[in-house]
């Protein structure tokens, strides 16, 4: 049977865990460190080390990373680049990144290209495609020294052609060029699904540069099987994938983290709180898959639509600050430096953790460090922890009922009894790796977002065909067709149209086929 | 008479979502539209519907068609400026102000291009006080005030003049335009003087939106509750708080029709509330069937955390919200307004009651369940 790696890069740690068949065999948290690759490396070395695994018998390494998201949040090694958008009479009003912050604006250059094209809702164009405007604009990208361009289409996830014919009109033109197709992207909705291809553009070197230095790591101990990179919606992508396609990385951690519960407590439906150093983060889990949140998703300022799990975040951690005189806890942590600022590692700052060990649900460091605290102040801080914790469950709770919920995370520690609200609390083996873990066992999907005219079809044969191409997506991209099935279906009539439009949304999944 | 900036605009375009009541399109692209013409072109100058000379002519302008194709195919943005000229040439005279046709997230803020692009007034009005799906749901047309002349633009640079014996025909033509020029249009209509307007129109919406947009900004900046702040904001009832259980959605008669099922939290724990819509909340009932608020009342879904409208197309499985009603127009309550937008009129056989008789201090029932 073949084993795979799960890694996790989150801003404080590292988490990685060997994984054999649906066994976890060997997992470690390290610092993630300033250039990411050397925490990848040395997570490695050790869940190889410790089980003398051999390199050989690694199917897969999957890697989830919050590296592009962190970039585009500190304005960090983004390229300066050209948006182009076909659409012309239409959208004008309105050029790209019009509602950008300007920091992030002037990193990448406002270079921005309105031409003619574009579809109507059904297909129709709004105007003729132009290739020669499109080489005019091409040889002034080319002029600009720009290499990084985003090109979106009005319409375009409904017909994706002229996307398409401008970007390698673009990619001919423009030498070393590296064009973002909108339509691949994001949904309908096109400012939000331009500035996902936009911030996708900026990326792309930065993309190239991180998954090829992933690679040498892994290279590097003779580990030849492929890498792949976690998407924020608890799916994997090649890693040749992502570097074309970096953002959907977005958010992908607290997806990892929910789908390494959802396996390690065998509940598809429930409320995951992944409690960590510093914030927890709560979602639903329905089917096995984080809920999706539906608003607007915004990264570093930028309105986009990307799918995103809908998670809850609070200022509760197994490194927060707990005060008296109120009694507070967070959202104040002293984060990674919990090993040496906490009084039972030999600090001076109280922490939640302390309050573990001295109520004696945990156990590490020095307890006698914490032995002189008042018993009845550290039973109402617990208190107030699980008071926290059973807040944020109820918001994100979707029925009164009384429901699972599964507590994962370094910090899970801190809760040791069942939250009001909870059927049953789960706290499975392996909880603080959970993240890694869901990175190991990430599957693979395939989407569909488009709107059909209903005039001359029905209902039932425009899903069927979405659901079909759905799962051949998946297919395409290296899930195991056996096992490929649809988990989402959504279809939305477009108001104020007679009945002939309706916008499909299905996704499907399946197990990555691997082959060791 | 006084000046709206570009940074009002996001107040105004929220709040215009609360009384939109589900409907009237995202807030977001018309903040957008309306906050780079007022960029190019100075602020607009927004006078109360009474500063209004009685001689005058106004009109409104809007757009139409669907909001899910606006936030795709953007307007180039002078196409409701033709629609206005149009309209204007085909009436031999310079019309003197624009004013708003419905409370919505779109287009409370699209007559603001007009204004100022064209140097023109805001008249401080709408037709409503609310959102409604259909071109004839407008207060002036109780009066037999005419849609027409009217004018439709797209963005090619097409244009259509319509002329119609009644406002229900203009609806019908322009329904039909609209969606051959990909539905998604613009347009300039109800012209009328300014003693027509002083008369027909529901004054001081758009101030309205401002309040309603502030009160929910600055209930965040103080930490206050923010359903209570609108609630009290608009004279409102809280009549809901609960998690969306289910969102069936289907076509009928070329309107996105549905129901969204409210499972009740807190002191509506265990039990359903069912709203209907039609573009906008149409009908609220418990599970037992029995209506609580109903058209043409206003029914509205704020997020339960941040207070911020929900528009029905936005609306999720799982979201938390509010249901917030209002007090209609009273000329909505009048026969010929319940002809118009009554429950009767969108295929329900349930009576109007009016909402405080149901939730206000003294009503016989606050659940409306005895009736």
């Amino acid at each position: 049977m073949s084993f795979r790696i799960g890694i996790d890069v989150g801003g404080t740690n590292t988490d990685a865990v060997l994984m054999r068949g649906l066994s976890v065999i060997e997992k470690i948290k390290t610092p993630t460190t300033e250039d990411v690759t050397s925490g990848i490396t040395t997570a490695l070395r050790h869940v190889l080390g410790a089980s003398g695994t051999g390199v050989s018998e690694i199917a897969g390494v999957m890697v989830g990373t919050t590296h592009f998201t962190n970039a585009v949040v500190e304005r960090k090694r983004l390229q300066p680049t050209a948006a182009v958008r076909l659409g012309l009479p239409a959208t004008a009003a309105l050029p790209p990144m019009v509602d950008w912050p300007d920091d992030l604006a002037g990193t990448l250059g406002r270079h921005t290209f309105l031409c003619h094209g574009g579809y109507e809702f059904d297909g129709r164009e709004i105007s003729k495609f132009d290739a020669a405007e499109i080489a005019g604009v091409a040889d002034q990208i080319a002029g600009l020294d720009i290499s990084a361009v985003a090109v979106s289409c009005v319409f375009s996830p409904v017909n994706q052609h002229m996307e398409k014919e401008a970007a390698a009109i673009i990619l001919d033109r423009v030498p070393g060029s590296s064009v973002t197709v909108s339509s691949e992207i994001g949904r309908i909705g096109l400012l939000e699904r331009e500035n996902a291809a936009i911030l996708n553009a900026c990326l792309r070197q930065l993309a190239s540069d991180t998954v090829t230095a992933f690679k040498r790591a892994i290279r590097e101990l003779g580990i030849s099987a492929p890498l792949y990179l976690t998407q924020n919606d608890g799916t994997l992508m090649s890693a040749e994938f992502a570097e074309q396609y970096p953002v959907l990385t977005f958010a992908s951690g607290p997806t990892n983290s929910m789908r390494g519960a959802a396996f390690l407590s065998g509940l598809k439906d429930a409320m995951v709180v992944d409690i960590g150093g510093t914030t927890s983060d709560v979602g639903a889990l329905t089917h096995g898959f984080p809920r999706e949140a539906s608003v607007a998703v915004d990264i570093g300022g930028v309105r986009t639509n990307f799918r995103m799990p809908d998670v809850y975040s609070f200022g509760l951690g197994g490194g927060s600050l707990v005060k008296r005189d109120p009694l507070t806890i967070g959202p104040q942590s002293v984060g990674y430096r919990l090993t040496s600022e906490a009084l039972v590692f030999g600090g001076e700052t109280l922490t939640t953790s302390d309050i573990a060990v001295a109520a004696g649900i945990a156990n590490f460091g020095d307890a006698s460090r914490v032995s002189n605290l008042d018993s009845g102040f550290v039973a109402s801080s617990l208190e107030h922890v699980q008071r926290m914790c059973e807040t944020a469950v109820d918001r994100m709770k979707t029925s009164a009922e009384a429901v699972p919920v599964i507590v994962v995370g370094g910090g899970s520690v801190l809760v040791s009894r069942t939250l009001s609200g909870a059927s049953e609390m789960v706290k499975p083996d392996h909880f603080e790796a959970a993240n890694a873990v869901g990175a190991a066992i990430a599957q693979i999907s395939g989407e569909v977002d488009r709107v059909y005219s209903l005039e001359s079809r029905s209902r039932e044969s425009a899903l069927d065909e979405a659901k079909a191409e759905a799962s051949a997506k998946a297919a395409e991209a290296g899930a195991d067709p056996g096992t490929v099935q649809i988990v989402d279906v959504e279809d939305v009539p477009l108001t104020y149209l007679p009945g002939n439009a309706t916008r499909i949304r299905v996704k499907a999944v399946g197990d990555l086929t691997l082959s060791a | 008479m006084r000046t709206i900036t570009h940074e009002q605009l996001d107040d105004i375009a929220m709040g215009a979502a609360v009384l939109g009541t589900g409907g009237g399109g995202d807030p977001h692209i018309g903040k957008l539209l309306a906050q780079q013409a007022l960029k190019k072109h100075g602020p607009v100058t927004m006078i109360d519907v009474t500063e209004l000379d009685d001689e005058a002519m106004a009109a409104a302008s809007a757009m139409m068609g669907a909001p899910t194709v606006m936030v795709e195919k953007i307007p180039r943005g002078e196409e409701v400026i033709e629609a206005f000229q149009r309209l204007q040439e085909f009436m031999g005279r310079k019309l003197d102000a624009t004013f708003s046709a419905e409370a919505g997230g779109l287009n409370s803020t699209i007559p603001f291009v007009v204004a100022a692009t064209l140097g023109l007034p805001l008249v401080d009005v709408d037709m409503m006080g609310r959102a409604f799906p259909e071109l004839q749901m407008g207060t002036p047309t109780m009066y037999g005030i005419s849609a027409t002349p009217m004018a439709i633009a797209d963005e090619k640079g097409n244009s259509s003049i319509l002329n119609t014996i009644n406002n229900t025909w203009t609806e019908t033509f322009a329904r039909t335009v609209t969606i051959d020029m990909g539905c998604s249009a613009m347009i300039a209509c109800y012209p009328m003087t300014g003693k027509q307007l002083k008369e027909t129109a529901v004054a001081g919406t758009i101030t309205l939106n401002e309040t309603i947009g502030r009160t929910i900004r600055e209930s965040h900046q103080q930490h206050l509750d923010p359903i209570e702040s609108v609630r009290g904001a608009v004279d409102g009832f809280i009549i809901w708080h609960g998690k969306v259980a289910d969102i069936a959605r289907r076509t009928e008669t070329g309107f996105a029709r549905g129901t969204a099922t409210i499972a009740g939290v807190g002191e509506y724990a265990g039990r359903e509330l069912l709203v209907d819509f039609q573009n906008e909340f149409l009908i609220a009932r418990d599970s037992d069937g029995q209506v609580l608020v109903s058209t043409p009342d206003l029914i509205t879904m704020l997020d339960a955390e941040t207070g911020e409208p929900i528009t029905t197309e936005a609306l999720r499985y799982g979201f938390r919200v509010a249901v917030l009603a209002l007090k209609c127009d009273p000329r909505w309550r009048s026969q010929a307004g319940l002809d118009l937008v009554g429950p009767a009129y969108f295929g329900y056989e349930a009576e109007y009651v009016p909402v405080e008789n149901r939730f206000g201090n003294g009503a016989p029932n606050q659940e409306g369940s005895n009736d």
